[in-house]
């Protein structure tokens, strides 16, 4: 692994304009040439990309590898009986090398029995992790519920969105039915364009109110969980929106909504289209079912690659100052990054959107009356 | 591969707090949020309703308003006109009731003239008579005294009344 690899990018942006500043010109870069290859070397671009938008058991916050400083997680494993400890055990442990040069950690004392490779846990064979031919490891895995750095940033993605929404709840209990002010005043239009724009719109006005609730959430989590991962530094900077097993979770639970909200006329569409002649039935309802299980695979990938594009981009962007070592690509790299940070902004806000107006969408057709 | 392959942990984390998100936000948030907004958003329509109703009423009021000071001036105009009518009348009267009333006291006052110089006349007729008596007494008694005196006398007198 990269010593570098793990510079945080706030602290990249605030070095980067430190040193363009200071730096009066590239003149050195014509000595450095013939090393470029050896540098690229050095610094792994798709590896400091992956390692950020990746899981992880700790959470850096400055410094490099050994003189930095993480808040170390929680492993939380079940293997044998619930087993906890710091992830320290692995970060200060023992590095191994596989067959193949693959680096791998075997953990300290409660960590002994287990290894981690690429963030992910194993437990060792008599010491070892084994390999296959392909490079990816064969041991078994325990059951991980480690607090990982996504785990963490979804906590307090939750506290963010509890604090703001109770004070808003309170505000009115306390106030009664009157102008909102303060949070309030900056939810509510929120909650309203999702009642109206989303629900109300999509589902139509009989039905809608059921799944007003279930959309809030969803738009809420999606927003604020897409905002705190644009923060480059602690709370924020986890890429949980962008990570498949979250977005999988809720376009799951959005097919389950659908599913279970889906009236006569949605499943008579489904298992008997009407005006489609008997033989053909044959070939629509596997295309019909499919098309039940595309749509939130659709949410699933949409908003996954979304939010993952743009940190890979935003980082990119950081990287090429890396690659080139020299800060005067900062003054490309920087607004580059900043501008993309900004389309962020937007992204975040028009992801959480879509998933919720599309969520909307898919529950309105279930819901929907036959009148025909 | 490694990005797209969902981590257990993470969506058991996932859905445990997005669950519980959903239950708590729902009960303690979203529920009394959105019961308020519609409190009050039927609040508003009904006070916009309410507003558009008194502008109602009070248009028909002022209108009311309007005929009752109508009404009010005319009745006021109707008092006066009566008024002067009234007191018109009553100059009117009392202007001829002055004047029935001078005309009585001019006609009593000229009866009682009248009356007065009848009774004047009278007297004085009376009175001329008696001392026209005395006189005719002491002018007869003179005249008298003596046959020719008595003779001459009747005669001048008889003459004297076919003047008359």
């Amino acid at each position: 692994m990269a010593l570098k690899s793990k510079v945080n990018t706030l602290m990249l942006t605030v070095l980067t304009v430190f040193f363009w500043s200071a730096s009066l010109g590239n003149t050195e870069n014509e000595e450095h040439k013939g090393e470029e290859f050896e540098l690229v070397e050095k610094f792994h671009v798709s590896e400091f990309i992956m390692d950020h938008i990746g899981d992880a058991h700790q959470w850096h916050l400055w410094g490099d590898h050994h003189h930095g400083t993480s808040i170390y997680l929680p492993i939380i494993l079940i293997d044998g009986g619930l087993k906890v400890f710091s992830s320290s055990e692995f970060y200060h442990g023992e590095e191994k090398e596989g067959p193949n040069g693959q680096h791998y950690i075997i953990g300290h004392e409660k960590g002994h029995e287990y290894a981690m490779f690429e963030e992910k846990i194993y437990k060792l064979d008599n010491g070892v992790l084994n390999f296959n031919e392909e490079g990816e490891v064969t041991s078994n895995r325990p059951l991980d519920f480690s607090i990982t750095k996504n785990v963490l940033s979804l906590l307090m993605g939750a506290a963010l969105m509890m604090v703001l929404m109770l004070s808003s709840a309170w505000y009115y209990k306390k106030n009664g039915a009157v102008a909102p002010k303060g949070v309030a005043k900056f939810i509510e239009p929120l909650i309203i364009f999702v009642r109206d724009d989303i629900a109300k719109a999509n589902i139509g006005e009989h039905k809608y109110k059921k799944y007003v609730p279930y959309l809030l959430t969803i738009f809420f989590f999606i927003w604020i969980n897409n905002l705190l991962g644009l923060i480059p530094v602690f709370p924020g900077g986890a890429n949980l929106t962008g990570n498949i097993a979250v977005t999988m979770f809720l376009a799951v639970c959005t097919l389950l909504v659908t599913v279970f909200s889906g009236n006569r006329n949605y499943w008579g569409h489904i298992f008997a289209t009407p005006g489609v002649p008997k033989p053909l039935l044959l070939i629509m309802i596997p295309i019909e079912l499919v098309g039940i299980l595309t749509k939130p695979f659709a949410l699933m990938i949409r908003l996954f690659a979304n939010i993952t594009a743009g940190h890979v981009i935003i980082l990119a962007f950081i990287c090429i100052i890396f690659i080139n070592e020299n800060a005067a690509w900062g003054g490309l790299s920087v607004p580059m990054a900043l501008f993309i940070s900004v389309l962020e902004l937007l992204v975040a806000a028009l992801q959480a959107y879509l998933f919720a107006m599309l969520s909307a969408l898919f529950i309105g057709a279930a819901v929907e009356e036959h009148h025909h | 591969m490694k990005l797209i392959t969902p981590e257990f942990g993470l969506i058991f984390w996932t859905g445990l707090v997005f669950v519980l998100l959903l239950f708590l936000l729902t009960k303690f948030a979203w529920k009394p949020i959105l019961n308020m907004v519609n409190a009050r958003e039927e609040k508003i329509a009904d006070a916009l309703a309410q507003a558009e109703k008194t502008k109602e009423e009070m248009k028909a009021l002022q209108a009311q308003n309007e005929n009752l000071l109508k009404e009010a001036r005319a009745e006021r105009d109707a008092m006066i006109k009566d008024a002067k009518e009234t007191a018109l009348g009553m100059i009117e009267e009392a202007k001829s009731k002055a004047k029935e009333e001078a005309e009585k006291l001019l006609v009593s006052a000229r009866t009682s003239i009248n009356a007065e110089k009848a009774a004047a006349i009278a007297e004085l007729k009376t009175q001329v008579a008696s001392i026209s008596l005395e006189i005719a007494e002491k002018v007869v008694r003179g005249e008298l005294s003596s046959d020719d005196k008595q003779t001459a006398l009747a005669q001048k007198l008889a003459e004297d009344i076919n003047l008359n």
